[in-house]
């Protein structure tokens, strides 16, 4: 039996006024396990806390009952108070007199009546409370981030200036991501390269950071502060550490055909190749698929030119585990394949291209050097026409229910740059809507407008159609109220953002949720929006959903943060209140494991004593460090077995029957 | 007067069995109508037309049709609205509207002709009576 | 319809998720939004949480309506537990229904943390259809001495 202690606070008037005090402190002196029963002006006061303790000694106290405010408000404090007079925290419970009664009851014996029944529903629920102790478990101080695009390297910057280990797993053979590949951003027109690459040199030389390029994480196990992580390097055929990235082999590789991904496939690359010139690491890698080598057995040019003898045909696939106490994902996107877009005839017109190929076309490094042309003929452009919203906002199926955020800045900034750098070039834009919510923003698409001459249409294109070795473009201007048909050298897609293939396949590895588009689902869309739902992992970039660059790295350094808070600690202190599977009464159903949102549950062999016997059982094990406490797994139990630490089957049953009474 | 215009939106709704108000107002119905030039009213007008219950005036416009049913609109609308069928679902109303039971049962046997195909009949039936 | 001398003084338990209905009480409290003395709530960690047993024991012990808060969807704190709620209760909802406690005094519904306006209007709503429907009779017959349960 307990010995229970009921504190009733008045909280000055503002429970004094409505509920008679005196009552409810009579009242609770016939409940069961009661043995002392008291009240006071300010019970969270220093002088409240005072009369708890010397109460607790007086009086052997095993539970503390609190008739106060809301159990938001002061139940750390009381439960502290508890601590400090040596009765275990979770001993202590709240009965809301104040929020749930007399504030919002203006009939003072309504609200007595009704403080008493709080009241005794929180002495029924302390008399089958159990002392509680949070478990602990270790952190290993060493991070993983899985993607080095933007987002990846500024988490990774930021976790290792902070002074934690970091590795960077990324499946291409650079790190630089998407942001790499573009040539301006917006919306103030600065060169992507020109801000990317230095950021790429300082992770490749941060003494913390750790880049595991061509390489792929294979396994995850484990929980928040110590997952436990396979990577896979894929073979290169170039042994990096001797390689000194002089570039002989790809200048004397004969194998000319592969599309080059990195400019979008507008040109073709060899088959030992570096993605680009300021890629990281600086060596070249085998497309197997490609090599002469590989596929015949005969040539191996590369190997017999390279000074340095790094190409390596039989290298093989190098596996590394590590454990790591957080993870940040930043997977990135890729952008929607088109093929369900007929009628704009991508597939079929080499002058129709996507925006990240018009990225291409106006870089520098690009395929054309960076002069505008179309890539049917190598003849400079008259006209550029811009489709937006090919594949966004679509809702049959073909494409992405969302808006992709990002292609109303990226097509203003095109129309833009091909204006500036080319002012006999007419530009035109099909719109739906503009979508410039962001600073210096709209005053940037408006710019466009006014300053540079882009013909912004409402409406949106029907079909293209090649026309004597141009394109005509068959639209809708719906302010105007008419179609109008434009003649094209060049069309441009402002095609979808859509969520890395790569991302389902980790979030199944990491337990970490994904939403129908496969973007990963944030922790809470307002308070936890870097987090996943898995404690542990966290999100970096547009792998969580559609951003620019701004927006990424703000998101990639709070991921940063949240790491490195978890990994600042030495132990982590877990919410005691969590589930329990009693391993004689388990059948071993399995519905917990099914209903669990975090895979906290799983099933183990354990040899119990059963009737006198040892048998060996398949029962359900609960990873304490895992489990938050939802309680999902409770209920679907058939058996009974699985029951939640602070809000048990009989606590909830005994707080009913109180309630009721 | 009210009363009847809601039975107007319900009945195209449910002939039709379009959702008007998922419309997005891009435009791409009339970029790829090809019957765009004879139209007073264009396929994007007409579905927010019904969206704004004013089925009345479409029922009397020319637009109706001159709509080749080429179903190039339902083909390409993002948003799944089929501006095609809703025109096709006015033109039932109007088509029953005029004739109200057009046909009965009795006139039949005189009308009959071996060269009339069964389901001409059928399909006269569905359209002419209620 | 009732024949009953006294007043009817409903009982009605609710369950309100920790994270956003719980919270959502504590705002109607904080913004003096007055609702019945009769409702009288159950603090737990989801709505998930709420195993059918709670609900019915609620009225095998004298309830005449049972509540039950949580996030909205989408918002659940445990990402998916107001979804296991919704399904679980559903069911036991139209079970109780068949077995003659009607629908009406069952509910389930999204109140956020936000939402202190919300919460009063739903808990004021369903007194009223409890008000309605009298006093619960069902499970009468299952009712034990509160004496059992301590």
């Amino acid at each position: 039996m307990q010995r229970i202690g009921v504190f009733v606070c008045w909280c000055g008037s503002n429970i004094a006024a409505a509920v008679d005090i005196e009552t409810v402190v009579q009242a609770m002196k016939s409940e069961p396990g009661v043995v002392y029963s008291t009240d006071y002006q300010y019970m969270c006061s220093e002088a409240g806390q005072g009369k708890l303790k010397d109460a607790v000694k007086e009086h052997g106290l095993t539970g503390i009952v609190i008739c106060a405010c809301s159990p938001r408000m002061h139940e750390a404090t009381f439960r502290n108070a508890a601590k400090a007079a040596g009765v275990n925290p979770y001993m202590v419970e709240i009965a809301n007199i104040r929020e749930q009664c007399s504030w919002i009851h203006r009939d003072r014996a309504e609200a007595t009546a009704k403080a008493v029944v709080l009241s005794r529903t929180a002495v029924a629920k302390v008399n089958l409370n159990t002392p509680l102790t949070p478990g602990t478990s270790d952190v290993v101080k060493r991070a993983l981030v899985i993607g080095g695009g933007i987002a990846g390297l500024q988490s990774a910057l930021d976790i290792a200036e902070a002074g934690y280990q970091v590795d960077i797993v990324e499946k291409q053979p650079t790190i630089g991501g998407k942001m790499a590949q573009l040539d301006k951003t917006f919306p103030t027109l600065d060169c992507a390269a020109c801000i990317l690459t230095p950021k790429m040199v300082d992770a490749a030389q941060h003494e913390n950071i750790r880049i595991y390029t061509y390489s792929e994480v294979e396994q995850v196990s484990g929980f928040v502060g110590n997952f436990s992580v396979r990577i896979r390097g894929k073979a290169r055929s170039v042994k990096a550490d001797i390689c000194s990235g002089c570039g002989l082999c790809m200048e004397k590789c004969p194998s000319k055909k592969a599309k080059d991904e990195f400019n979008m496939g507008l040109n073709n690359r060899r088959a030992i190749y570096i993605p680009f010139a300021q890629a990281i690491p600086n060596v070249p890698v085998i497309d197997r698929e490609q090599c002469i080598k590989f596929k015949t057995g005969k040539c191996g040019l590369c190997a017999r030119v390279c000074p340095a003898d790094a190409v390596d045909f039989e290298q093989q696939d190098s596996i590394i585990e590590e454990r790591y106490g957080a993870v940040v994902l930043a997977t990135g996107f890729h952008t929607l394949s088109l093929e369900h877009y007929d009628e704009y005839q991508y597939a079929r017109q080499p002058d129709v291209i996507t925006s990240l190929e018009l990225e291409r076309i106006m870089n520098a490094a690009g395929p054309t050097g960076g002069k505008l042309l179309r890539p049917s003929n190598g003849k400079a452009p008259k006209s550029v026409v811009f489709v937006q919203c090919v594949g966004s906002r679509d809702t049959t199926g073909c494409g992405k229910t969302y808006c992709s955020k990002i292609c109303c800045m990226y097509t203003a900034k095109h129309a833009m740059l091909i204006r500036e750098k080319y002012p006999e070039v007419d530009v035109s834009v099909f719109y739906i809507d503009v979508r410039t919510p962001g600073k210096n923003f709209d005053e940037f698409y408006r710019r466009a407008v006014e300053d540079y001459g882009v013909r912004y249409i409402k409406g949106m294109v029907g079909k293209v159609v090649p026309e004597k070795g141009r394109l005509l473009v068959r639209g809708s201007d719906l302010l105007d109220d008419s179609q109008v048909a434009l003649e094209a050298d060049l069309v441009v897609l402002a095609s979808a953002v859509e969520a890395d293939a790569s991302a389902k396949g980790l979030a199944t590895l990491l337990t970490a949720s994904i939403d129908t588009n496969n973007f990963y689902t944030e922790a809470h869309p307002k308070l936890k929006p870097v987090e996943s739902p898995t404690a542990g992992v966290y999100l970096s970039g547009v792998c969580q959903g559609p951003k620019d660059i701004p927006e990424t790295v703000a998101q990639a350094s709070a991921a940063a943060v949240k790491v490195v808070g978890l990994l600042s600690k030495d132990k982590l202190l877990s919410n005691p209140c969590i589930a329990r599977a009693d391993e004689l009464l388990c059948s071993g159903c399995s519905n917990c494991e099914h209903v669990c949102p975090y895979g906290a549950v799983s099933y183990i062999e354990q040899e119990l004593r059963i009737h006198g016997r040892n048998q060996i059982r398949r029962i359900a094990k609960v990873n304490e460090a895992i489990c938050q406490g939802c309680g999902a797994c409770t209920v679907v139990c058939t058996s009974g077995a699985m029951d939640l630490r602070g809000f048990s089957n009989s606590q909830i049953m005994a707080e009913v029957d109180a309630l009721c009474r | 007067m009210h009363q009847n215009n809601n039975y107007l939106v319900e009945t195209a709704a449910q002939i039709s069995g379009v959702n008007p108000k998922s419309c997005m107002k891009c435009g791409k119905c009339t970029a790829s109508c090809p019957a765009f030039d004879d139209m007073d009213l264009s396929p994007h007008m007409f579905v927010s037309m019904v969206e704004a219950g004013r089925i009345r005036e479409l029922m009397e416009s020319t637009s109706l049709w001159k709509c080749l049913s080429c179903f190039a609109c339902v083909e390409r609308c993002p948003r799944g609205v089929e501006p095609s069928t809703l025109m096709e679902a006015v033109r039932l109303m109007v088509i029953r509207k005029q004739g109200g039971h057009r046909i009965s049962a009795d006139e039949i046997p005189e009308l009959l002709d071996k060269r009339i195909p069964q389901q001409a009949l059928t399909s006269a039936f569905r359209k002419y009576s209620r | 319809m009732s024949v009953d001398k006294q007043p009817f003084k409903p009982l009605i338990a609710a369950f309100c998720c920790n994270w956003c209905s719980y919270a959502g009480a504590d705002l109607a409290g904080t913004s003096r939004l007055a609702y019945p003395a009769e409702v009288k709530i159950i603090r737990v960690p989801c709505s998930c949480r709420v195993n059918p047993l709670f609900v019915l024991r609620a009225f095998q012990r004298g309830a005449d309506g049972v509540i039950i808060a949580g996030c909205h969807p989408g918002d659940c704190h445990y990402t998916t537990g107001n979804y296991y709620a919704r399904r679980r209760m559903t069911l036991l909802f139209s079970m109780l229904d068949y077995l003659g406690i009607e629908k009406e005094r069952t509910k389930l519904d999204w109140i956020s943390a936000a939402e202190g306006v919300k919460f009063a209007t739903v808990m004021n709503d369903f007194s009223k259809e409890i008000h309605a429907l009298g006093r619960n009779t069902r499970f009468g017959d299952l009712r034990c001495t509160t004496a059992v349960a301590q």
